[in-house]
């Protein structure tokens, strides 16, 4: 049998991999959620039809979430996740013992059930003591907090559907109040390539400049999602990125990782001419 | 009745299927004379614009399909018969007006009318004898009118044609409705009732009373609010005592000879839609205010006002599926949330207004935009919450009537700077929109109040609309007149 998933990434651009077994297949109180088994990419899970994550390439956008700020600030205690229900973050959060709370707020329980089940490598750091998993809207939990935590990740899907919400003015303003005052905030900043989501990373980093004193974004490279080139953002109170790197005291954790080191922090800031004017625009 | 039936619709499809050729108008012809209206609607919207023919029927003389429309709509509101209008609730409000009142008439009313219906005494000449609401001080909201006030405007003018009750208000506020229908019909008044927010009311459960209910006359309900129907379309209801051909008649007095079709089938989806499911939806609806309200009233500083307000007299009751807020405990006037919310966070809400917002909630609400709401309401007080001094809150301002709404709209007028009209006589209407109660309507005395008023209002950031000039520094006062 030819069974292939279609992903697209535009109206008329899409990518096509081909499908071993479909593992899971179910609709959500949220989302409709799928889980295949492909060959080059391993398992994947899919969310209304978009691919989440891969296997084989889950590492580099993981990675990238947690290890830039953790580099920035190594004595990061209190972290919150915003999204996050497959672990990815969480797994890599958990290689810091100096880390005391991870808070995870993902709306969707079936999400973190499938995820443990289907892809235990990353969802069984869930199960860690140090992790409380709340089953709520994000917009909604951040609403009363005040000075709680060093870090906040925004481990969020696309800006429409069920995550929209995170990504507007009134979240990253109360992300700021969520945060101590030494405060970062990590979030994934989508792709500058293809037109629509161009726009949607003008409109984003217009809102967390509006936000944050210290705004600064950073790349990697995701083959599975489109165009494949993706965007992350760093906002802090305190912090920049580049010049208050702890470049020592990182390396000194001995932190296992196969994409990020610190060498690599420093060139990730630096991007392509095309991307910096479309940020500068919005400025 | 069949409530699942919806013959207007079912009609335009059968119409479709047949390919008629169009020898009539209109002339873009289903759209092929105009591809860029094709292109912004799509060719099942132009398809269906076509004009009154027999299989259609025609709305300015109902024999078939749209007589069964208006007989199922009659049923499923519980009304003697429903006429489907096409010129807004506007002209539903009108319509009830004129039915009743000729040149001369007194009708008794409360002052805080939405424009259409001071507009329709300009139009027929009839007096108005103004009842005034009572206010919530604290809010800055008028309410409703209490009965011992409506008692005694009766007293005063026995020979009054016709009430008019505001029902509930823009901002949910019902009045004694039963009782105001009793005394009026006592005393061989009709009772008419603007009913634009509460289309709700007919469908939903434990709601406030509806004015086919309390045995009103008439009644105006916006479908295109709550009703989930197409914009400027609407329903003007009516009670086994009025003349149903002679209300046709003064509906055409003013309506359009070509109705449009996509309005006349929005009504009719609609009405069949709220017959069969809305229940459930306003269920949901409820579920989302009530929601939205404990979660804005957690935040501090704003109140998110709702059925604790019901004293069984001014707030007889109270429609919970409205969401008014008081923003003025966070040092900002409803218009600057209102404002702030739609230039920074990309929200639009339906009006703010000296000391409240007004969020519309519906069944096409997803909880996780009144998520974003309330979120953004908690930014904005983070941001900009500050001292409360130097806010005005919405003072209903007592207007003294000089001459009738018709004799100052046609008098000899003149334009004068704002600040030189104090002790004049307004000949034009000055009102806030939304919500569009006017502020001075036609034969009222100017006041330094009323211009202290206007001008806080415009340097707030109100829309204020009305008079002749677009930049309210002059208005229109009757010529020679001095108070």
């Amino acid at each position: 049998m030819d069974l292939w998933f279609n992903d697209e990434h535009t109206d008329t651009v899409k990518l096509s991999i081909k499908v071993e077994e479909q593992l899971f297949s179910q609709q959500s109180s949220e989302q409709h959620i799928d889980v295949l088994q492909t060959r080059e990419f391993g398992k994947i899970l899919v969310v209304d039809g978009d691919i989440m994550l891969t296997e084989k390439d889950e590492f580099i956008y993981h990675e990238l979430l947690v290890h830039v700020a953790m580099a920035v600030n190594p004595n990061i205690k209190e972290v919150l996740v915003i999204g996050g229900g497959d672990g990815g973050v969480v797994r890599e959060l958990m290689k810091y013992d100096s880390i005391d709370i991870i808070d995870v707020v993902e709306i969707d329980p079936l999400l973190v059930d499938v995820c443990k089940k289907y892809l235990p490598e990353m969802a069984s750091s869930l199960d860690h003591e140090k992790v409380h998993i709340y089953h709520e809207d994000g917009v909604r939990f951040i609403r009363s907090l005040d000075d709680e935590y060093d870090l906040i990740i925004i481990d969020s899907p696309n800006p429409y559907g069920a995550g929209e919400g995170l990504f507007t003015r009134e979240f990253y303003g109360l992300c700021h109040k969520a945060l101590h005052d030494d405060g970062i905030m990590i979030n994934q900043h989508e792709s500058p390539f293809y037109r629509d989501e161009a726009f949607m990373v003008q409109r984003m980093h217009q809102k967390i400049v509006q936000s944050f004193p210290i705004v600064k974004v950073y790349q990697g490279f995701i083959p599975s999602y489109p165009s494949g080139h993706w965007l992350f953002g760093f906002a802090s109170k305190a912090y920049h990125p580049l010049d208050d790197i702890k470049e020592e005291a990182w390396n000194a954790l001995d932190i296992p990782t196969r994409y990020y080191a610190t060498r690599l922090h420093k060139g990730i800031f630096a991007l392509p001419v095309y991307v910096e004017e479309l940020l500068k625009d919005v400025e | 009745m069949n409530q699942s039936k919806a013959p207007i619709y079912e009609a335009l499809e059968k119409f479709r299927k047949m390919r008629i050729v169009p020898f009539d108008v209109p002339g873009h012809k289903r759209g092929r004379g105009n591809p860029e209206l094709v292109e912004l609607l799509g060719e099942k919207c132009v398809g269906i614009d076509v004009n009154s023919m027999k299989p259609l029927d025609n709305l300015c003389h109902p024999v078939s399909v749209i007589k069964e429309a208006e007989e199922l709509a009659a049923d499923a509101f519980g009304a003697y018969y429903a006429f489907l209008m096409v010129g807004g609730t506007t002209s539903a409000v009108q319509t009830m007006i004129l039915s009743c009142c000729k040149q001369g008439d007194k009708i008794i009313l409360p002052r805080n009318v939405h424009r259409s219906a001071i507009n329709a005494l300009v139009l027929c000449g009839a007096i108005p004898v103004y009842v005034n609401p009572k206010i919530d001080h604290e809010l800055g909201i008028s309410l409703g009118m209490e009965i011992e006030d409506v008692k005694s405007a009766i007293e005063k003018n026995p020979d009054a044609k016709a009430i008019l009750v505001n029902n509930p208000t823009y901002y949910g506020i019902c009045s004694a409705l039963e009782d105001i229908v009793k005394i009026g019909h006592k005393h061989g008044m009709k009772v008419l009732v603007d009913e634009a927010h509460g289309t709700h009311f007919y469908f939903g459960k434990n709601m406030p009373i509806t004015a086919m209910k309390a045995k009103a006359d008439m009644a105006s309900v916006s479908m295109h609010k709550s009703g989930g129907s197409l914009t400027q379309s609407s329903f003007l209801l009516i009670g086994e005592n009025m003349n149903k051909g002679y209300v046709r008649q003064i509906i055409n007095l003013t309506q359009t000879t070509s109705a449009s079709y996509l309005l006349l089938s929005s009504l009719d989806i609609s009405r069949r839609n709220l017959a069969l499911r809305g229940q459930e939806a306003f269920d949901r609806v409820e579920y989302l205010a009530s929601y939205a309200r404990n979660e804005i009233n957690r935040i501090g500083g704003y109140y998110a006002f709702g059925p604790e307000l019901i004293n069984k007299n001014s707030i007889y009751d109270f429609d919970v599926t409205k969401l008014s807020i008081n923003t003025l405990d966070i040092g900002l006037a409803g218009i600057e949330v209102y404002d702030i919310l739609r230039d920074e966070y990309d929200i639009q809400i339906e009006f703010g207004d000296l000391g409240n917002i007004l969020a519309y909630i519906s069944v096409g609400d997803r909880k996780q935009d009144i998520e974003r709401l309330v979120t953004a309401l908690a930014d904005i007080k983070r941001r900009y919450s500050k001292d409360r001094t130097g806010l005005m809150s919405n003072e209903y301002i007592n207007p003294k009537v000089i001459m009738s709404p018709q004799d100052s709209f046609y008098a000899q007028k003149e334009s004068l700077p704002i600040q030189e009209t104090v002790g004049k006589v307004c000949s034009e209407f000055v009102m806030c929109y939304p919500p569009g109660i006017p502020i001075l309507a036609p034969g009222e005395l100017i006041t330094e109040e009323i211009i202290d008023y206007i001008t806080y209002a415009k340097d707030k950031g109100c829309s204020i609309t009305g008079p002749v000039d677009p930049y309210i520094n002059e208005l229109n006062v009757i010529k020679g007149r001095e108070e």
